[in-house]
């Protein structure tokens, strides 16, 4: 049967084209891969290759034609033993191809498309386990708490390992993971050299086989060399798989300021991950959390970034002594009730908040606090609920104040709660400038126990 | 392009353990399983390049017309278990990989009966089954998490190797030396394949890289190099013989550079003015790989022109028939949008 030769798109983007040039005239044999023509597109001009193997029965459209629509035939191929005339008459009319036909068909239905997006899935989160009465609570700092989720997870999971820069023998740059070397040896406790970006790559490869890395990250703000294979990697290879495989690891380290590191290394990385589908991102506060969710996300058959800081390290606090403490990734704590205003905040931003809270109190302003715990997914259900009660929020957070954590609650306040409000959302972040060295202007970038009591004596209107 | 395949020298002083591969010949039965595996990546490619051009494939579409000997000899030297890794220009590895035609295309024309149910599209794809780890668009990435594979087979010690497939272009990337000097500290059991085809999109080697020998490129990691004929598939799958011995006997990784061409432009719509004509044209006359693969097969009377034409009306019923399924299969269900982000 002849074949039409049509008017090939060449750019993800062209719709007609020039005809410039025919390098075949009627007659001429071509096989495939033969160079048939040259047609010029808006952006360069373009050979056109023969596909199948024949004769050039009629060339239907001439050289040196305008605006050709794509799809349209430009030529007949003729097999062994057919005939141009047999072919020519019916064939001369360009004749639409049936993707000719559903083009506009798909373009009517991108048009309608915003009726037809299906609702995102909303996920239920279990609550914390019930802690038995009398179970014992052991101090602990949040370095400790990290060391033993990990031990207790490797020991569970023969298929967990950590690997990072001076993980093993120097036990930790931060000391995280001291003792760990000893107790799981150097094929599960692996020194890295100083190259996060293809560490971070090498653990995302062993995670697509179903390995569970821990990868630490000296500081996240290495892991900006890493990021590629963070989000491009890690996070999109499970959509991008059709659900076949992706990275079940943990990404995990110290975020934000620690003290007079200037800023290159003073950043927080909440709201840049939280940016992320395809990852979870928690950032804990006491040493309970970073234990329970620790151990949690290293389950996680998903990508987590687990975001540290590096002061908390050698915070204390209460830690249940159970045998496997684990926590929901996506739950909200609330640290404190109260009824006059919320206060949403996170990780670091949490000291801030239970003092400035602790000052409101002698003010006869009962605040109520809200540890988010988790960033992605951000558990809205409690914050929400938290403002129907207080009809007041601020959120306080160390990093960045443009596209914040903050102003992502802020949003979402305003528009599930906006009724119940009795006055604007008011966001405390870290200043817009990177980190000073000097310590008066470091201590003024970042935000203060005065303005969050300032924050909600606004929002209060107490002022 | 002569046959040859070299020892890099420069690394000779610290890896004497890898020999040059001497030149082999190929069985009949080799040689067909090399024709109809080449045949059907080289048809796949043309057909995918016409469905392009008729709207059914978007956005971008790397063809891998010309290197088709380079998956096709390394494929054929590998054991169960072994992994594949490589960058955007990925249908001929994931045809070599065995993944079925149906599935790739179908994912080139986004439909629901594509490798991703259609939401990969040309450039990610993946196969649990067939140890295929993409199909990856940012470049150089794959050299990493292919790195990441191999430790994953000394984690396990599964006696499996992985292959980081990358273009000379991707060779310049920072992130492929951090995997050099991870893969030779740990001596990870996987093959670096650079695919030389001398154009890093449309610049020349020469014009982007300080050593166009991509054998070297490990020399600073004693990861010793074999320059190859990417074109002769044989000599091909020597090196991939040599190599895979080498990476599964401990040694560590290896670097194979093939030296090949693509006779297409670096995407559907680069008009491939940085080179001549003739340039392509001498390449596709004196060393295309399935026309040398023909010549033999009638050459040593192994196959009559009849023979070899059978293959082909299979390889074109296989691929009419992935085309076919690519353009009838419906679009991924509007509630798939949201599946897949997190498990």
């Amino acid at each position: 049967m002849p074949v039409d030769i049509l008017m090939p798109a060449l750019s993800p983007t062209m719709e007609e084209g020039k005809l410039s040039k025919w390098l075949k005239k009627e007659g001429d044999k071509v096989t495939s891969g033969d160079v048939l023509a040259e047609i010029e597109t808006d952006k360069a001009t373009m050979e056109v290759e023969a596909v199948d193997e024949g004769t050039i029965g009629k060339i239907v459209v001439p050289e040196g034609t305008d605006n050709v629509k794509v799809n349209s035939v430009i030529a007949v191929l003729l097999g062994d033993g057919e005939s141009a005339d047999a072919a020519s008459a019916p064939k001369a009319a360009p004749e639409a191809p049936p993707q000719a036909a559903e083009a506009p068909k798909a373009e009517a239905a991108a048009e309608q498309a915003p009726a037809s997006v299906p609702a995102a899935p909303k996920s239920e989160v279990a609550a914390d386990p019930d802690i038995p009465a009398g179970t014992e609570m052991v101090s602990t700092t949040v370095r400790e708490a990290l060391r033993d989720a990990m031990a207790e997870e490797m020991r569970r999971d023969p298929n967990v390992f950590i690997m990072g820069e001076e993980v093993a023998e120097y036990q930790g740059a931060y000391k995280i993971t001291q003792g760990l070397l000893d107790e799981f040896g150097p094929r599960r406790v692996v020194d890295t050299p100083i190259t996060e970006h293809g560490f971070a790559g090498v653990g995302v490869g062993a995670a697509m086989t179903g390995l569970r890395p821990i990868v630490e990250f000296m500081t996240f703000n290495f892991a900006m060399q890493a990021i590629d294979q963070i989000i491009n990697s890690a996070a999109k290879t499970l959509y991008m798989s059709g659900g076949q495989m992706g990275a079940p690891m943990v990404f995990r380290g110290p975020s934000g300021a620690a003290a007079r590191v200037a800023a290159q290394h003073s950043q927080c990385y909440a709201a840049w991950y939280s940016h992320i589908p395809g990852l979870k991102v928690v950032m804990p506060y006491t040493a309970a959390d970073a234990k329970g969710l620790l151990k949690a996300a290293i389950r996680d058959p998903n990508p987590v970034i687990f975001l540290e800081n590096e002061i908390l390290y050698g915070h204390s606090f209460d830690v249940p002594k159970l045998d496997d403490f684990v926590l929901p990734i996506g739950k909200a704590r609330i640290h404190k009730k109260g009824n006059d205003v919320t206060l949403v905040s996170f990780g670091i931003g949490m000291n801030y908040t239970v003092k400035a809270a602790e000052e409101l109190a002698k003010l006869g302003i009962d605040a109520e606090i809200i540890d988010l715990r988790t960033i992605r997914p951000m558990d809205m259900p409690t914050v929400i609920e938290s403002v129907k009660k207080t009809g007041r929020c601020v959120t306080i957070e160390e990093g960045y104040p443009q596209s914040s954590v903050g102003t992502e609650i802020a949003t979402r306040v305003m528009q599930q709660a906006f009724d119940y409000l009795d006055a604007p959302v008011l966001t405390v972040a870290g200043k817009d400038v990177p980190m000073p060295y000097a310590a008066n202007l470091e201590k003024l970038a970042l935000p203060s126990v005065k303005e969050i009591i300032d924050a909600v004596k606004a929002v209060t209107y107490t002022a | 392009m002569a046959t040859r395949a070299k020892k890099s020298p420069a690394r000779s002083a610290q890896t004497s353990a890898v020999k040059a591969p001497k030149p082999i010949q190929f069985t009949k039965e080799q040689e067909l399983e090399a024709y109809r595996q080449m045949l059907l990546i080289r048809r796949f490619e043309e057909k995918a390049g016409q469905l392009y051009g008729m709207g059914f494939i978007g956005g971008f579409c790397h063809l891998y017309i010309g290197q088709e000997a380079v998956v096709t000899g390394m494929q054929m030297a590998l054991k169960e278990g072994d992994q594949v890794i490589t960058g955007y220009r990925d249908h001929g590895h994931m045809l070599a990989c065995g993944m079925s035609a149906r599935g790739v295309m179908a994912e080139l024309t986004g439909r629901r009966g594509g490798l991703s149910k259609g939401k990969g599209g040309s450039m990610h794809m993946f196969s649990k089954e067939k140890h295929f780890y993409g199909g990856h668009g940012i470049v150089g990435a794959q050299v990493s998490l292919g790195t990441g594979l191999a430790f994953a087979n000394r984690y396990r010690d599964n006696g499996n190797v992985s292959l980081a497939y990358f273009g000379d272009g991707a060779a310049n990337q920072g992130q492929v030396y951090e995997s050099f000097n991870m893969a030779s500290l740990w001596k990870l059991p996987v093959i670096y394949i650079i695919e030389n085809n001398r154009y890093a999109m449309g610049t020349a080697v020469s014009r982007a890289s300080a050593e166009t020998d991509f054998s070297k490129r490990g020399v600073s990691f004693n990861i010793p190099g074999i320059q190859v004929d990417g074109m002769d598939v044989r000599a091909v799958n020597a090196a991939a013989e040599e190599a895979a011995a080498f990476a599964r006997s401990g040694k560590g990784p290896i670097i194979l550079e093939m030296q090949t061409y693509r006779y297409r432009g670096h995407s559907m719509s680069d008009p491939a003015k940085y080179r001549s004509k003739d340039e392509v044209q001498k390449m596709r006359s004196e060393h295309d790989p399935i026309e040398q693969v023909k010549n033999r097969l009638i050459g040593n009377n192994w196959s009559s022109e009849d023979d070899l034409k059978k293959i082909d009306k299979d390889v074109r019923d296989i691929v009419a028939d992935a085309a076919d399924f690519a353009q009838s299969d419906p679009e991924p269900d509007p509630s798939e949008l949201y599946t897949d982000i997190l498990l």
